[in-house]
């Protein structure tokens, strides 16, 4: 009978991260999102004759940063070099890289294994590069139209080392760097819009085996989900391979999420001859004693350190901090809502509630939360001055987080403050009593249920307006 | 008298008749006059662009002429001369751009059929410079095919021919704007010079051109073929002009970042006839086999006549020249396949009819759209840098690079200027080097040394050969050390003038 082999698979990421500069990284031209085609552009993008490259230093300083928090030696005497090869998106038909000194390597980030333990995934090495432009095809003309917009908006690509050796454990490494970038202000790695891209290199061997198996690179995945699903479905596609006696090609595969099969693009075969070599129109990298004092001066505090932070200054329980802490925008929510209110616990309350709820509901994420700490301040203090109860504090906090509306302004205006008038009040609940003798009989008969019902139905008449507490009162004082 | 004064036998005519028609005035003597109200900028391109209608026809100098843009802008200049807003000191004077340059709105080709109808929206920096310096652009010059050659010849726009003898070469690549000085069909001009594409043909042509050093003007808009090594620099009738451009053009540029920040750009400081007490070497390897008797006599001649005026002249070994040009070769090479390949067919310039699919398309279109001697280059670069030969070739290449600098290092600890010919011979005749690339790579023997180790240098006349042609003196210098040149260059100069009218 034959044993049943088990297999180990080894996992290296290739991960692109669109740099946060204003502009790109050899011209003046702006790097935001959108815009008509080919409006973000100059002779230098375009790759018009004559023109040169000169390095925005934002995007060396923030390569630098990532590496400084990735514990990778900074390389002080760096070059950029040109990869050659012909693509229409490409307009200069070379992409200006690194490839034989690149500014950082020897890094690794820290992630906790299934098992609870811990590990390091290697960074091999970090290098600058400039970003393509787009291909549009046009499907009615047969051809194709290209948009420079893109063309010299700044990358670093982060390589690491074969380290994982599962979906999760890749999952841990992207999310612990994206969140190690966002922190920084390097990036918003935002992997649907394409600020991050991971392409996942893969291999299986039997356990116990050195050797590496031949590996394949997977290319085109646009979620966390996506990433975890292409692993699971490459590793059994080389295992069968294996299985059958079959060898595994080296190659470049598109995974197709939607199907949730890959396909080959390309093998090693057919790559391509990219002859790198230094390029002669940029002075090479130095970076000073001064330059890199600097920037270590300027990074920010972890997500380590301020949960530490959180723990001593504010408070709140261990579990809000772990929330709190997982997005920088969260964080500087939390940090700068406080600053005004002074009402951690309510603040956590209100993001850790009412924001996760939000976000989960109409998917966004927490870097793109845009309501303002000044308002959400506003609404808590609306609501300790019992201006509005907790009911309409939801509603209003719902606009708020999708137009940032000023709470005060946006309760007058549309008369959602608390009505204090006990006369009214009683009124209401007078009628409520009236009109509701069955209900007002079963509490009478001890049926407690039946006050929350004549509880609504005054609310109701109150059009919400009504603190709760105040109706439950004067009713229990109607009805005794 | 010696045989070194005959090449400026011209002048010495100029100067009997005393009287001097604005044709034959330099560039500086022309906005002089200018100031001074004797003419007009005006004028002054009027009286060009007639010279240019005669002397056209047989020399070919230009491969895009503006004559409306040159006079509407002439008028212009004058204007603003006459109300004081330019002084610079070549205001008013027309000039040739070699069409490797980009200029805004004109026709700029590299003299390729690829680049046949491209039209830059931005001009080169240091054509901005001039600009800004109230020179008046007549219109842009014949080139070997992105500066792919040594003669002039591999243009796509036909050849262009020396004034001094129509049947033979301008030497190149800034072949165009050397026979345009040279015949009158502008005052001065720009050239590039990569390997000795602005002293090779000033020599063939019997005018000044210099190479700065590397970084001294922008290179911002200059099309490049080597980036390593690319300059643009002067061609002019004599040292004082081409003091005057040089200081016009040299800038620090911020879009450039192999710019130098240079506070020494007052060139024309320079112009003093003294060089007692200079120390001038003479690399015995550039007198070696392969130099013309006649061109090693008068460059010898020319040492001497600077040792009569208080240099003391020494000959030593400069080593490495022989390594020169096969490092150059490569590093050029390997720069230019990468240059040259956002000339695609996609972006602008030639594009192939009937292709099938897009790899189909950048195939055909930079078949047909690059020349013979371009394509040449472009596989021996693609090759230096493959997979495989890197290590053996390129980076050999750098290395032998470093040494040449090296060597050069050491020559100016003991000179202040090295002294030798600019090219072997004087120019050949037209169709003569084409037939056998690799001697015409040898004529760049004296030359590319100098880039490799981005040193300045100038060629200016230093005599006539019995075939009437002239020949060039080439004067190197330490980096940044332009002025030494131009000072050692300009006494050689008035020397001659005095010998001529004595």
């Amino acid at each position: 009978m034959a044993m049943i082999k088990e297999y180990e698979t080894v996992i290296g990421l290739e991960v692109h991260v669109e740099l946060a500069t204003k502009t790109k990284i050899f011209c003046g031209c702006s790097t935001a999102f959108g815009g008509a085609p080919n409006t973000h552009t100059c002779p230098v993008c375009t790759g018009m004759p004559g023109t040169l490259p000169v390095l925005n230093k934002q995007v060396l300083e923030y390569a630098i940063a990532v590496g400084l928090a990735t514990g990778c030696d900074i390389t002080r005497y760096g070059k950029f070099d040109r990869k050659n090869y012909f693509y229409p998106d490409n307009p200069q038909n070379y992409q200006i890289s690194q490839l034989y000194l690149p500014i950082c390597r020897n890094g690794g980030i820290e992630i906790e294994t299934q098992e609870g333990g811990r590990k390091t995934v290697g960074i091999h090495e970090i290098h600058m590069e400039e970003d393509a432009g787009k291909l549009i095809h046009d499907e009615w003309d047969e051809c194709s139209l290209v948009d420079y917009n893109r063309s010299g908006v700044p990358l670093i690509e982060i390589v690491s080392e074969p380290d994982m050796r599962d979906a999760k454990e890749v999952i841990a490494y992207l999310e612990k760097l994206r969140l190690l970038i966002q922190y920084l202000g390097a990036s918003d790695c935002k992997l649907q819009e394409g600020s991050m891209r991971a392409d996942v290199n893969l291999s299986v061997r039997e356990v116990g085996q050195k050797a590496f198996g031949t590996r394949t690179e997977m290319k085109n995945l646009n979620s966390f989900k996506a990433i975890t699903r292409a692993i699971e479905g490459e590793r059994e596609r080389q295992i069968d391979l294996i299985e059958a006696g079959e060898a595994i090609i080296q190659e470049t595969r598109r995974w197709d999420d939607a199907k949730g099969i890959s396909y080959a693009m390309r093998s090693k075969e057919d790559a391509q001859d990219y002859r790198y070599f230094p390029d002669p129109d940029l002075a090479p990298i130095v970076v000073s004693d001064e330059m890199l004092a600097k920037i270590r001066a300027k990074q920010p505090e972890f997500r380590t350190e301020k949960m530490a932070r959180y723990r001593e200054e504010y408070g709140i329980p261990d579990y809000d901090i772990d929330i709190i802490t997982s997005a920088k925008r969260m964080a500087d929510l939390f940090e700068e809502t406080v600053a005004i209110c002074h009402q951690p616990k309510k603040v956590s309350n209100w993001l850790m509630g009412e924001t996760m709820r939000l976000m989960k509901e109409k998917e966004i994420d927490a870097q793109d939360l845009h309501f303002s700490p000044q308002n959400l301040a506003k609404l808590i203090a609306l609501t300790d001055s019992k201006a509005i109860n907790g009911n309409v504090a939801k509603e209003v906090f719902e606009v708020m987080f999708d137009q940032d509306i000023e709470p005060e302004q946006y309760v007058e205006e549309h008369g959602l403050r608390t009505v204090n008038d006990a006369g009214a009040l009683k009124k209401a609940i007078e009628e409520v009593i009236a009109g509701n003798p069955q209900s007002v009989e079963d509490y009478k008969n001890g049926k407690e249920k039946a006050l929350g019902f004549l509880v609504g139905q005054t609310m109701k008449a109150m059009k919400g307006k009504a603190e709760p507490a105040m109706v439950n009162q004067i009713l229990k004082e109607f009805l005794s | 008298m010696g045989k070194w004064t005959d090449g400026v036998s011209r002048l010495k005519e100029r100067h009997r008749y005393g009287l001097m028609r604005i044709q034959d005035m330099t560039a500086v003597e022309l906005a002089v006059a200018i100031k001074e109200g004797k003419t007009t900028a005006v004028d002054a391109v009027r009286e060009t662009i007639a010279r240019i209608e005669e002397k056209e026809e047989l020399y070919h100098c230009y491969v895009t002429l503006d004559r409306e843009g040159a006079l509407e802008r002439a008028k212009d200049v004058q204007a603003k001369i006459e109300a004081g807003e330019i002084s610079a000191p070549l205001a008013g004077v027309p000039v040739a751009i070699k069409d490797n340059i980009c200029t805004k709105g004109m026709l700029t080709t590299c003299a390729s059929k690829i680049l046949g109808n491209f039209v830059p929206a931005y001009s080169a920096q240091a054509i901005c410079n001039l600009l800004r310096n109230g020179a008046i652009i007549l219109g842009k010059t014949n080139m070997d095919e992105f500066a792919m050659g040594s003669t002039t010849e591999t243009s796509a726009f036909g050849v262009t021919r020396n004034p001094w003898d129509p049947a033979r070469v301008p030497g190149g690549s800034s072949g165009g704007s050397a026979a345009a000085v040279a015949a009158g069909e502008c005052y001065y001009a720009l050239g590039s010079d990569t390997g000795g594409s602005i002293r090779q043909p000033a020599s063939f042509c019997g005018v000044v051109g210099m190479k700065p050093t590397y970084g001294t003007v922008s290179r911002y808009g200059l099309i490049a073929y080597g980036s390593s090594l690319d300059q643009i620099g002067p061609l002019t009738k004599d040292v004082a002009d081409c003091a005057a451009v040089l200081e016009s053009i040299a800038s620090y540029d911020t879009k450039d970042s192999t710019s130098m920040r240079r506070q020494d750009t007052d060139f024309t400081s320079a112009l003093i006839a003294d060089v007692k007490g200079l120390r001038i070497g003479i690399p015995d390897d550039y007198f070696k086999e392969g130099l013309d008797g006649e061109v090693k006599a008068a460059v010898l001649q020319a040492a001497k006549a600077l040792e009569e005026k208080g240099a003391i002249v020494e000959h030593f070994d400069l080593s490495l020249v022989e390594y020169a040009i096969p490092t150059y070769y490569t590093i050029a090479a390997a720069e230019a396949s990468s240059n040259l390949e956002r000339f695609d067919g996609i972006k602008y310039g030639y594009r192939a009819t009937d292709y099938k699919g897009l790899h189909h398309m950048y195939k055909k279109s930079r078949s047909e759209g690059f020349g013979e001697e371009v394509k040449r280059r472009i596989m021996l670069g693609s090759f230096v840098l493959s997979s495989g030969y890197y290590d053996a070739y390129y980076l050999k290449a750098l290395k032998v690079k470093a040494l040449i600098k090296k060597a050069f290092n050491d020559a100016f600890m003991k000179y202040d200027v090295i002294l030798g010919p600019t090219a072997p011979t004087t120019a050949p005749k037209l169709g003569e080097s084409l037939a056998d690339p690799l001697k015409m790579y040898l004529g760049d023997i004296y030359t590319i040394a100098v880039n490799l180790a981005g040193l300045p240098a100038i060629s200016v006349p230093c005599g006539i050969d019995k075939a009437g042609l002239p020949i060039g003196l080439q004067l190197i210098g330490d980096c940044f050390q332009e002025k030494k040149l131009l000072q050692t260059a300009y006494t050689y100069e008035k020397a001659c003038r005095e010998a001529a009218i004595i």
